[in-house]
């Protein structure tokens, strides 16, 4: 198993593919960063014109914290879409190259074959939320400073202290990490059925764009299937940027608005994701190898 | 000599199509196996069997004496296969990729005895290029290499020939011999050209739509005493009453196209000739074949590949 | 970083100590506060600050408060970001002193609490002012304001409450309520990116729009000197 997962994961960052998520990441972020730096001032007027007509805010409103915010927004959107280039490929490229058929003649048991090979893509999903968050956080915190966190929502804002952000962080990417990884196991998932990996990585992606945008309309007909998309719950990592306040309307550190929402998330997310992986491993065990 | 392979009533159905039908067959220690069938005959499907790619529909397959079912680790450790095209990873090198598989074998295999399997291949001195760079015939020696790397008792090869030139074909075919002779392998190649097998194997099997036609060792096939004539006349029909009553009746056998067809002994075809001129019959054409020859053009009639079993 | 603010209304009772003649009979007291304040030339006072705005989860902040006569001031907040009223930023002490002219109406008493106060109506004979109406619940006991509500022209109504302590002496509060009308606010989902509509409050919650900034002085340094420094932006 060991041996299997080390080959996957030499496969995986041996190939030039495997960067275009990366050096797409990267970008992105010095984009918006650049962005930011540049007409951050407009940007926050633009955000903050509502509050700003009753309230004067002062201090570091587009500080590192809050950039990072801005950054997850606009990218945890985009993220599954390269991370479906990776994991929809896993099987149906092997397929596609012909190299499959090798693999498995070789003394390996496929359930085994299937679990490296989605380990591997999980972990290549982990790397590359971690370099997400050294960029999208670290970085940020670098280049904006720091200072308490100022949160946006539809009929609040949440003002969090600048030393009770960070652990919100560290819960955020590793939320965000199930999340993706719940994308990695669908287009993992789906690449059992192909023998070309754009079909897989097309159809992950039209997955996620139909399931997006059933979650995101509240429209009746879909309100009933919309606590068991996957897509509803990926936004859930925001949820750690609420915190609770007592009776007289103070807020308590280290608190989170909804940790059962939190909860309920990850363990839709973990459905999915058993779920994907116990599919693969029941179809491929039984599937013939005709690539 | 003990049985590497045993396949017992082997049948695989997809949906309509029945690829392998009740086909049985053994293969023996040090043979070297020709497995013959047009394309589409079933040879890969049986091959994908033999390699656990491809899960029978009925039937058993043994190899090594034990069931292939419940013992593929042991057993697939002990098989090297290049099955049709040797498709490997393009954006690794020779020796990256040939690390690799050599890994999944389940033994250990230093690099020193990795380039000693890429010299054997005549690949040494490529060692490092990525195999995009390759041509064919240095991928399908790549593919060999991969799948003698961990020293396996028993090699399959299918279509190994297939896309190579004359030079690659000769190549592989000393290959093939050599691992034979030398390293007493027992090997399993299948090819939809008579050439090719004929040249090397020791023992035939060939399958149509999925069925055995004929199995049996290369003396037996290639039994000079068993030589097919097929007879060419101005006047088909004359020459068969002609030969009916006369000493080579018991020879003759079913007519094809209206051609005569008899079965004798080589050595007597000389004979047959001096009798036909002396007793007036106008002979266009007599050509002798040996019986596994005949068989496959039987086979092949009307296929393209026809002018790959005429002399 | 430090951030600057000039939440000067605290000051806003000092207006009436600038008033000339108008309503004779409460002029007297309104000099006794006066009087009590001008012991007050220069403090720091070391706090907290809350800002309660049913719509701002806001944590509790540590502020400066620099003060020096006559009308500099200054509240400094230690870290973070600050979330201030508006009007407490635009009503200064200079557009409230710019026009001096008022009016002084004693109005009766009124219970501020427990303390039973002198309701004063100051209304602004100058038409420019930003001030429209300003009513100060003075303590004739203790000598201090205990309220105040101001109308402006821009910002609405403010309401301060003032509770003494320690300093009682000085007219020095030990804690302040700011209270102020907070606008609407719902921000399009397109901002900010959130898709459910589970947080929407209920409509009660959405009613009680009333805003409060609270701070709560824990210690004062009175007449100590107070550098210009401090006060320049």
């Amino acid at each position: 198993m060991w041996t299997l997962l080390q080959i996957e994961l030499y496969k995986i960052f041996r190939r030039p593919r495997t960067y275009i998520a990366f050096a797409a990441i990267t970008a992105l972020i010095a984009i918006i960063q650049l962005g930011l730096k540049v007409d951050g001032k407009s940007y926050m007027e633009f955000v903050m014109a509502d509050l700003n007509r009753s309230f004067s805010i002062e201090g570091n409103l587009l500080n590192g914290y809050f950039v990072c915010y801005v950054l997850l927004n606009l990218l945890l959107v985009h993220v599954p879409l390269l991370i479906s280039l990776i994991a929809a490929d896993m099987i149906s490229g092997e397929a596609n190259m012909g190299t499959l058929r090798l693999l498995l003649t070789k003394p390996v048991s496929r359930t085994e074959f299937i679990l490296a090979k989605f380990i591997a893509a999980s972990i290549y999903t982990l790397i590359l939320l971690v370099w997400l968050a050294v960029l999208s956080l670290f970085v940020s915190m670098a280049l904006f400073g720091t200072d308490d966190m100022f949160v946006m929502k539809n009929y609040y804002a949440v003002q969090i202290s600048e030393d009770d952000v960070f652990w919100r962080y560290v819960g955020a990417f590793g939320f965000a990490a199930l999340a993706m990884i719940t994308v990695a196991a669908l287009g993992f998932f789906l690449s059992l059925f192909a023998e070309n990996s754009i079909g897989p990585i097309v159809t992950t992606m039209s997955v996620i764009v139909v399931a997006t945008i059933l979650s995101t309309m509240s429209i009746p007909l879909f309100e009933a299937i919309k606590p068991y998309l996957f897509t509803t719950h990926i936004v859930t990592w925001k949820e750690f940027f609420d915190e609770k306040v007592d009776v007289n309307n103070e807020v308590i550190k280290g608190t989170l608005q909804n940790p059962q929402r939190i909860i309920n998330s990850v363990v839709v997310l973990c459905v999915h994701i058993v779920g994907f992986v116990a599919a693969s491993i029941w179809i491929f065990k039984k599937k013939d190898v005709l690539s | 000599m003990h049985e590497i392979i045993r396949v017992t009533g082997l049948t695989k159905k997809f949906k309509d199509l029945t690829a392998v039908n009740d086909l049985s067959f053994s293969v023996k220690q040090g043979d070297v196996y020709g497995f013959l069938g047009q394309n589409g005959a079933g040879k890969s499907t049986t091959i994908r069997m033999l390699l656990t790619l491809i899960a029978p529909s009925a039937g058993t397959i043994e190899l090594f004496g034990k069931k292939l079912q419940g013992n593929k680790h042991e057993i697939l450790s002990q098989v090297g296969a290049v099955i049709e095209k040797p498709d490997v990873y393009k954006y690794l090198s020779a020796y990256d990729n040939l690390r690799l598989f050599a890994k999944l074998s389940g033994k250990k295999i230093g690099p020193a005895q990795l380039m000693e399997q890429l010299e054997t291949v005549g690949l040494a001195s490529r060692a490092k290029d990525k195999v995009k760079t390759f041509s064919q015939g240095m991928k399908q020696r790549l593919g060999i290499a991969i799948a003698l790397v961990h020293d396996p008792k028993m090699i399959i090869l299918d279509e190994p020939t297939n896309g190579l030139d004359p030079h690659g074909i000769a190549d592989i075919r000393n290959l093939i011999l050599r691992l034979s002779r030398e390293r007493n392998k027992t090997i399993l190649v299948s090819s939809h050209l008579l050439t090719e097998i004929e040249q090397i194997a020791t023992r035939v099997l060939i399958i149509d739509k999925g069925k055995k036609l004929v199995e049996g060792t290369a003396e037996e096939l290639f039994d000079p005493a068993q030589t097919v004539v097929e007879l060419s006349t101005l006047d088909n029909a004359a020459a068969a009453r002609q030969l009916a009553g006369s000493q080579w009746a018991i020879m003759l056998q079913p007519q094809r196209e209206g051609r005569v067809v008899l079965k004798l002994d080589r050595k007597s075809i000389p004979d047959l000739h001096r009798y036909l001129v002396q007793h007036n019959v106008d002979v266009l054409s007599l050509q002798p074949r040996h019986s596994l020859e005949d068989y496959f053009l039987q086979l092949t009639s009307g296929n393209q590949h026809v002018d790959a079993f005429t002399d | 970083m430090k951030h600057i603010y000039r939440f000067t209304l605290i000051l806003i009772a000092a207006f009436g100590l600038q008033l000339t003649s108008h309503g004779q009979d409460v002029m007297p007291l309104i000099k006794k506060v006066k009087a009590k304040l001008d012991k007050v030339n220069d403090y720091t006072a070391t706090g907290t600050m809350k800002t309660d705005v049913v719509f701002i989860k806001a944590p509790i902040g540590k502020v400066t408060i620099y003060y020096k006569k006559p009308n500099k001031f200054k509240l400094k907040k230690e870290s973070g970001i600050s979330v201030l009223p508006k009007g407490g930023v635009t009503v200064t002490m200079n557009n409230i002193l710019s026009s001096k002219d008022f009016v002084a109406i004693n109005a009766g008493k009124e219970m501020v609490g427990s303390f039973m106060t002198t309701k004063v109506k100051l209304v602004p004979t100058n038409d420019s002012s930003e001030i429209v109406l300003s009513t100060l619940y003075i303590d004739e006991t203790d000598e201090v304001i205990r309220k105040a509500i101001t109308t402006t022209k821009e910002n609405g109504t403010y309401e301060i409450e003032m509770s003494y302590g320690k300093y009682l002496s000085y007219g020095l509060p030990d804690k302040l309520t700011f209270s102020f009308n907070a606008k609407d606010y719902k921000l399009p989902k397109g901002i900010t990116m959130e898709f459910g509509d589970e947080d929407k409050p209920k409509k009660e919650e959405l009613k009680n729009k009333k805003g409060k900034v609270e701070i709560t002085y824990s210690a004062y340094t009175i007449n100590k000197g107070v550098a210009d420094s401090v006060f320049k932006n």
